[in-house]
Formats: C-alpha cells, sequence, structure tokens
C-alpha cells in the first residue's frame, strides 16, 4: 500500500467520521440510511409519548385525563406515527446502508432518487405534526381513518386535521414507491460477481420480497386516500352512503395495501432475526432456501387476504369463508421460517449478546403472535375479538415485540460497522430486559381483555376491565422508560465507544469484509462471491482460523 | 440426526406437550365472558381448539429455544461452529407439511362451526356468480330465501343512540329479547358505520348505512348485558351502550305490554349530556365535535303508528 493511498483512506475515514454529513443533502446510501434511522427513531419517540398519554387516560375507567376529541387524535396520531414515520421508514433506512454493502454494490441503483425519497419525508412528518395546532386539531378518525367518520368535519374548515393526514400520507406514499423501485432495481441488477440469488442473505431476500410489495400494494391506498380527499373537500361521493358512494369500497382499497404492509413491515424484522441468529449461535441459517423462498411465499399469499380485517364489514360468507382460507395459509411460510430458526438454535454455540437476545426475544414472541393471528383468521373467533383488545394486543406482539425487538437486534447488530464504534454491553442487556419484560406485561394483558369484550378506541370502559388495563398501563411506562438506556448507550458509543473491529462478530456476510465504517465507495474493490451465505460451520471460511481481517477471509 | 435416546426424550416431550395443551385448551372456556346465545357455545368450542393448537406449537418452539440457551451456551472465545448442517430434506418437507396438515384442519373446523353458527345464512354463497350483473354490494343484506325467526326486532343506529322497534310497535331504548326464541334483528345506521356487539352473544356485524343488514340469534341465558358499538363512530364512541335484557317469553310479553301502556319515559343519552356539559379532565383541547342530535322520538319509549 502507498503512502498516497493510506492518506487517502485516512481522509475518507475522517469525513465518514464527520456528523454534519449526516444533515447534508447527500446521494450515499449509508449517509441516507443513517438519517433515516435517526429521524425515524424521533417518530418513534414521539408515537410512544402518545401511547403513554393514552395508557394513562386508561388507567381509570373514566374520561379525566384527555377529553374525547384529544384522545382520538392521540391514537389516530399514534398509529399513523408508528406505521408510517417509524417502522416502514426505519427499515427503508436500515435496508439503505445495508442492501448495497450486502450485495457487494458500491451504492444503490438511483442514488439521487435514494436521497429525494428521504428528503420528502422530514417536511411530510413534520405537516403532520403540525395538525395539532389546527382549531379543530388531527385527524380523528384512527389510522384506517374509514368513512363516512373521516368526512365529518367539525367546524367546516377547509384546512383541517384529516386534510392534513391524507396529504402527508399521500407524500409518504409517494416516498416509499420511490424507494421500492430503487431497491428492486438495486437488487436486480446491481449484485457483485457471483452473488447469485441463492447467494444472497435472506436480509436481502425480505427486502427484496417487501419492496415488492410496495410496488404492487401501495398504488391501491393512495388511489382510496385521493378519493377521500375528493370526498372531504371537493364534495365528490365515492364513499358518501348518502349520495351514490360506498364505504365499504374505501375499507377494501385500504386493506389491499394495509394488510400486506404488516409484511412490508415484518419481512425486514424476519431479514434481521435470520442474519443475527446463525451468527451468535455459530450454525449456518439452517434449510436456507426454503427460508428465503418462505420470503417471496409471505409476499405472494399476503397480496390475497385483505377481506380478514373485514369479516364483520356486511360481507358476504363466500367471501368470509374465501379469505379465512387464505388468511390461514400465511401460516405455512411464516411456519417454516419459526422451525427453521428454532433449528438454527438447536445444537449450536450460543453467545447471548445484546443482539441476539433482542432476536431470540423477538423470535419467540412472534410464535406468540402468530398464533393469535391464526386464531384471527378464523371467521367465527374473529367475529367475537374484531375491534377489540385482542387485536391489539396481537397486532401489537407483532409490530412491538417482533419487529421492534428484531429492530434494536439490528442497530446494535450492525452498530461498530455503522459507527466504527463498539456499544456498551451492559446497557445492552439491560436495555434488552428493561423492553422485554415490560413489553409483554403491556401487550400481553391486552388479550384477556380483549376476550372478555373491551373495545379498541374507548376512552372511558366499563369497571370490570379496570384491573387488566392497569397491568398494561404500568407495563408501558416501564416500556416508555426502557428507551433511556438505550438513548444513553447509543450516543455514549457513538462518542467515546472503544474502536470497533471490521468484523467483532465473526460473522459471514459481506458487509463484514469492509472496514467499519465502511469507506465512500464500500469496498476497496468489488468482491467477487464464490461462497454460499452463512458458512459459519465451514472450516475454509472460518473466522477462527482467520483472525477477523477481512483481507484473509477471501 | 439423532441418537435412538433422542427420539425416545423427543416422544416424551411431545407426549408431554400435547397433555399440557389440551388442558391449557379446557382452560380457554373460562377466559370468555358467559355464553348467552347458542351461538356463543360453538365460538367456545373453536376458540378452546385453536387454544390447544397454538398452545401446542407456542410451548414447542419456545421450549426448544429455552433448551438451547440452557445446555447450548458457548464460551466468550470460542466462535467454532455448533454443528455444520446445512438442512436437512426431509425435516424440511416435515415442518411445511406440518403447518399445511393444522391449517386445513383449523380451516375445516372453523368453516364447520360457521356453517352451525348460520348468523347470516350461508344460501348467500350463490350470489357469487352474479357480482358483474347485479349490485353486488348488497349480496351480503339481502338474502333470497331469509332465515326464518319467530321474532322480528328493528335496530336503529346513530351518533350516538341505540334504538329499538318491536313488532307491536313500541319503541324503546332498552333490547329485550325472548330466551330460546330465534330473533331476527333488522338494523338500519343513519350517518356512519357503527357495530352491533354483545360480548356474551359473541355476535358482532356492522351495520352500514344505506343497507339494511341482519343477523340471528337465539339467546339462551337470562340476564342483563351491555350492547356495545363495535365500529368506531367518532367523538363519542365509548358512550354508546345499551341495555338488553333476556327473558323469558311471559316476562317479554309482559314488557312489552306494560311499556305500550306507559307513559313516556326520558332515557338519557350520555353523549348529548357529555356535549353540553363535558367531564372534567385535565387536559382540554378545545377542539370542536360533531353536536349528538338532541333528544327526540328515539329517546322516549313511544307507540310509534307510522308504519
Amino acid at each position: 500500500m502507498t503512502h498516497d493511498m493510506s492518506e487517502a483512506i485516512a481522509k475518507n475515514r475522517e469525513h465518514q467520521n464527520d456528523w454534519r454529513q449526516y444533515f447534508s443533502f447527500s446521494t450515499d446510501h449509508k449517509v441516507i440510511g443513517v438519517q433515516y434511522m435517526v429521524m425515524t427513531f424521533i417518530f418513534f419517540l414521539l408515537g410512544g409519548l402518545l401511547a403513554m398519554i393514552i395508557r394513562a387516560e386508561l388507567l381509570t375507567p373514566e374520561s379525566n385525563l384527555v377529553d374525547r376529541p384529544l384522545y382520538n387524535g392521540l391514537f389516530t396520531m399514534h398509529g399513523t406515527i408508528m406505521i408510517f414515520l417509524w417502522i416502514i421508514p426505519f427499515n427503508a433506512g436500515l435496508s439503505n446502508y445495508l442492501v448495497p454493502l450486502m450485495i457487494g454494490a458500491r451504492d444503490m441503483a438511483f442514488p439521487l432518487l435514494n436521497a429525494i425519497s428521504f428528503w420528502i419525508l422530514p417536511p411530510a412528518g413534520l405537516l403532520l405534526l403540525s395538525s395539532f395546532l389546527l382549531p379543530n386539531g388531527t385527524a380523528q378518525a384512527g389510522w384506517w381513518s374509514y368513512p363516512p367518520v373521516s368526512l365529518q368535519v367539525p367546524g367546516d374548515q377547509f384546512i383541517n386535521g384529516e386534510f392534513i393526514w391524507i396529504v402527508s400520507l399521500v407524500l409518504i406514499g409517494i416516498s416509499s414507491i420511490m424507494g421500492a423501485v430503487n431497491f428492486v432495481t438495486t437488487i436486480f441488477w446491481m449484485r457483485a460477481p457471483g452473488m447469485t440469488f441463492f447467494r444472497m442473505p435472506v436480509f436481502v431476500w425480505s427486502v427484496f420480497s417487501a419492496q415488492l410489495l410496495q410496488l404492487i400494494n401501495l398504488p391501491s391506498l393512495t388511489a382510496a386516500l385521493i378519493l377521500l380527499l375528493l370526498d372531504l373537500s371537493f364534495g365528490t361521493q365515492f364513499f358518501k352512503p348518502e349520495g351514490s358512494g360506498d364505504p365499504i369500497i374505501y375499507q377494501h382499497l385500504f386493506w389491499f395495501y394495509s394488510h400486506p404492509a404488516v409484511y412490508i413491515m415484518a419481512l425486514p424484522a424476519f431479514g434481521i432475526i435470520a442474519e443475527v441468529l446463525p451468527a451468535f449461535s455459530r450454525n449456518p441459517l439452517f434449510g436456507y432456501r426454503s427460508v428465503a423462498l418462505a420470503s417471496l411465499g409471505i409476499a405472494v399469499v399476503s397480496i390475497f387476504v385483505w377481506v380478514h380485517h373485514m369479516f364483520t364489514s356486511a360481507t358476504p360468507d363466500w367471501m368470509r369463508m374465501t379469505f379465512m382460507a387464505t388468511s390461514m395459509l400465511v401460516a405455512i411460510p411464516t411456519g417454516v421460517k419459526a422451525f427453521a430458526w428454532t433449528a438454527t438454535i438447536w445444537r449450536s454455540k450460543l453467545h447471548l449478546e445484546t443482539p441476539m437476545l433482542f432476536a431470540m426475544g423477538g423470535a419467540a414472541m412472534f410464535i406468540f403472535g402468530g398464533v393469535t393471528g391464526v386464531m384471527l383468521a378464523a371467521t367465527p373467533f374473529d367475529i367475537h375479538v374484531n375491534n377489540t383488545y385482542f387485536v391489539v394486543g396481537h397486532f401489537h406482539y407483532i409490530v412491538f415485540n417482533t419487529i421492534t425487538m428484531a429492530i434494536f437486534a439490528a442497530i446494535y447488530f450492525w452498530f461498530p460497522k455503522i459507527t466504527g464504534r463498539m456499544y456498551a454491553e451492559g446497557w445492552g442487556k439491560l436495555h434488552f430486559w428493561l423492553t422485554f419484560i415490560p413489553a409483554n406485561i403491556t401487550f400481553f394483558s391486552m388479550h384477556p381483555l380483549g376476550l372478555q369484550g373491551m373495545l379498541r378506541r374507548i376512552s372511558s370502559y366499563d369497571p370490570q376491565y379496570q384491573g387488566w388495563n392497569v397491568i398494561a398501563s404500568l407495563g408501558s411506562f416501564l416500556l416508555g422508560a426502557s428507551t433511556l438506556p438505550f438513548i444513553a448507550n447509543i450516543v455514549g458509543s457513538w462518542l467515546y465507544g472503544a474502536k470497533a473491529v471490521d468484523n467483532p462478530w465473526h460473522a459471514t456476510g459481506l458487509e463484514w469484509t469492509t472496514s467499519s465504517p465502511p469507506p465512500r465507495d464500500n469496498f476497496e474493490e468489488i468482491p467477487v462471491v464464490n461462497r454460499p451465505p452463512y458458512d459459519y460451520g465451514d472450516p475454509k471460511y472460518s473466522f477462527v482460523e482467520n483472525s477477523d481481517n477481512a483481507e484473509s477471509n477471501r | 440426526m439423532f441418537s435412538f435416546f433422542e427420539y425416545v426424550l423427543i416422544a416424551f416431550y411431545v407426549a408431554g406437550l400435547l397433555i399440557v395443551s389440551r388442558w391449557i385448551g379446557q382452560q380457554a372456556f373460562s377466559w370468555m365472558p358467559p355464553q348467552a346465545t347458542a351461538e356463543a357455545q360453538r365460538v367456545d368450542d373453536l376458540f378452546s381448539f385453536l387454544v390447544s393448537i397454538g398452545a401446542f406449537i407456542l410451548l414447542g418452539l419456545v421450549g426448544v429455544i429455552v433448551y438451547a440457551i440452557a445446555f447450548h451456551r458457548a464460551s466468550p472465545e470460542d466462535y467454532s461452529e455448533g454443528h455444520p448442517s446445512r438442512g436437512n430434506g426431509k425435516l424440511e418437507i416435515l415442518w411445511t407439511a406440518t403447518p399445511t396438515l393444522l391449517v386445513v384442519w383449523i380451516a375445516l373446523q372453523s368453516f364447520n362451526i360457521y356453517q352451525q353458527l348460520d348468523i347470516l345464512g350461508l344460501n348467500q354463497i350463490v350470489h357469487l356468480h352474479t357480482p358483474l350483473e347485479s349490485a353486488p354490494a348488497y349480496a351480503a343484506t339481502v338474502s333470497d330465501v331469509p332465515k326464518p325467526a319467530s321474532e322480528t326486532i328493528d335496530v336503529f343506529v346513530k351518533q350516538w343512540d341505540w334504538s329499538f322497534r318491536y313488532p307491536n310497535n313500541v319503541t324503546s331504548k332498552e333490547l329485550h329479547l325472548p330466551i330460546n326464541r330465534s330473533t331476527r334483528l333488522n338494523m338500519q345506521a343513519q350517518d356512519v358505520i357503527h357495530g352491533f356487539y354483545v360480548p356474551e352473544f359473541r355476535l358482532k356485524q356492522d351495520i352500514v348505512p344505506g343497507r339494511k343488514i341482519d343477523i340471528v340469534l337465539t339467546p339462551i341465558r337470562p340476564g342483563k348485558y351491555r350492547l356495545k358499538d363495535s365500529q368506531f363512530s367518532g367523538t363519542y364512541f365509548a358512550l354508546m351502550e345499551a341495555d338488553v335484557y333476556v327473558e323469558s317469553l311471559d316476562k317479554y310479553n309482559q314488557w312489552l305490554a306494560q311499556t305500550v301502556s306507559s307513559e313516556t319515559a326520558n332515557d338519557k343519552n350520555q353523549a348529548v349530556a357529555e356535549n353540553i356539559q363535558p367531564p372534567k379532565t385535565l387536559f382540554k383541547s378545545g377542539w370542536h365535535t360533531i353536536t349528538p342530535p338532541q333528544p327526540a322520538i328515539a329517546n322516549q319509549r313511544k307507540i310509534n303508528n307510522d308504519t
């Protein structure tokens, strides 16, 4: 290595560690990835704060903390923020950071488009939050925004909470579509020599499947929202029953996107679990091909299940039965994944560092959420618990206990790669236990409430439901507090943490072969891939013999 | 892959799981509210079945994970592999076939029970071939041959108020149902989508404005229940409840006769009361709300002569 080259590399590293780049219009997929992740985490904190106010109101049966319009605004904004400004864009950020590194590309296929898709989000998010300042407040019809309730505008202002809600969501949708085009193109065309489809990490497979779903299904939500806006502000009657419209059509259009949206959120989380489990159990991912194909299988099946959200919505019997059957089919590919994770852990050499704790915790909680999911697909049972806290509990087992836990696993796992520093292990473990236990207290309690018939979205309830509500609320306050050690750890370690080596976990995968943090173009030269993924058991490639130096591994 | 001894251990594990999950499934009946309709019994049977299977899968997989945590920990510096096995065709076929069979079993069981419920009448399935010819959206609500019922009650629902009209034209804010008789509820919503839901009945049906929707149910347990609005219906959603009485036919007829002859009694509509005087809350947004319609006909017990 010449003197000039090492100077250039040193300069590059200096640039990579300059915090100001994260506030600039960069086209580097890694900078954009970090921008996404940090911004969405702020929204996660905001959404969590709203949830804690909701839980505080539900400590007592009476309505005594916030008035009813505000309560309705709170749960509407909580759901909207968590789905559209936390999980989906966080996954976009993580995928942005990792996909080019994992497939051996220098950047995304369309770097400028990538930057634009990110920069749509901050204004859209701020716009959404600004509706708290309107005289009539935020949207109050829930994150589903079902008409006719969403079309009722008390006070008759043209610019109202619902209007702002629709406009922000359309903007966020445009950003997602741009991102999806970029991801699908990148994964299809930008893979390094030798990186065949069946050498791609499962994370890349799952991002590919999730982004295909975005392309196929998101236009339906965008259409529904535009028609809703026309009804709301311009006098059309697409969904108005007093005119010639039909509010049920909105539900079909809405769920045609918003059920697959659950998998757009969950697939990358499954991908994270499939990366972390093998690394910390020192086993190849068991049944790699079936797990990879199961990602596509989930994507395909989930397109045909949307009516199970509408079993009670004047849905004819034939539709109830058809969609009961298709909804249950999702259990097959997801079952394949869960079994494969378990088999990977079987007879392994477990290292229970923080990422592994979060990944195993997430996997176990997913099995619980999956079991209640199959119950909800069974129409006769769903008719009883539909719109009750049973659904809220099930849903949060998926979006919090599985997806958000997996996201934390990802943050800890790739933190050394992204920042070039190690996080503090003790604080990480504290964060895990402070998350895992309260998350189960909070969301488990919702299941008995729902079975007993407590409806979701009510601001006051019958006294018989108070016991479990108090437990859920106390759990949620602890859960809120659990983010404090996380923030302290991440900020502190980013600034002062010990320097990380290139591959602290002795993991396979191309992203670990480059420096931490990676240089501007990711790899000093584009790698040639000539081995299967997850080679933990193969002594030829094992890092044990080859130390953690990336060079010697090629 | 396994030794004989391990097969025996696994067999014991599975047998233990079967016993435990069956027991949990039996407990599931007590997690539900009392069964007040014939339909509720079927739904609870299905729930118990689902809980048994769910418990088996959950405990089975989590058990393996916990076992691994207990017995397969590596020392901090040991990065050698656990087992180099990348896959096992037989095992993968087995665990794809298992959820497939379970799903088929669950789906058949659910279909079977759904048929027994016969809430809207399965005869509507014949509409499958006509969605392009006639108004398809109404297939759910109009059935060619209405399911027979011994009693018919009209349910009117609007923001945030329930009212019920009985065969003798009495209108009340209470729902009275005779026990052990199938009763048809003809439901109509005025403004937004509402939902008919009594947890003890296990039945729920959205009521969509512009459509006539009916369900048939058979109460079997006398008592007082609460009817709730299951579909979010705006600001005072939480207040939208009504009392439901399941009583003997004699008592029911007696109540009907009494209500005809009694003076109109004012029932307090909570949403209206709260709109005038909101409860004291720590934070007040001051945001506007839709004003609930003032108490009118629906708010009084009255003989309705207009039909």
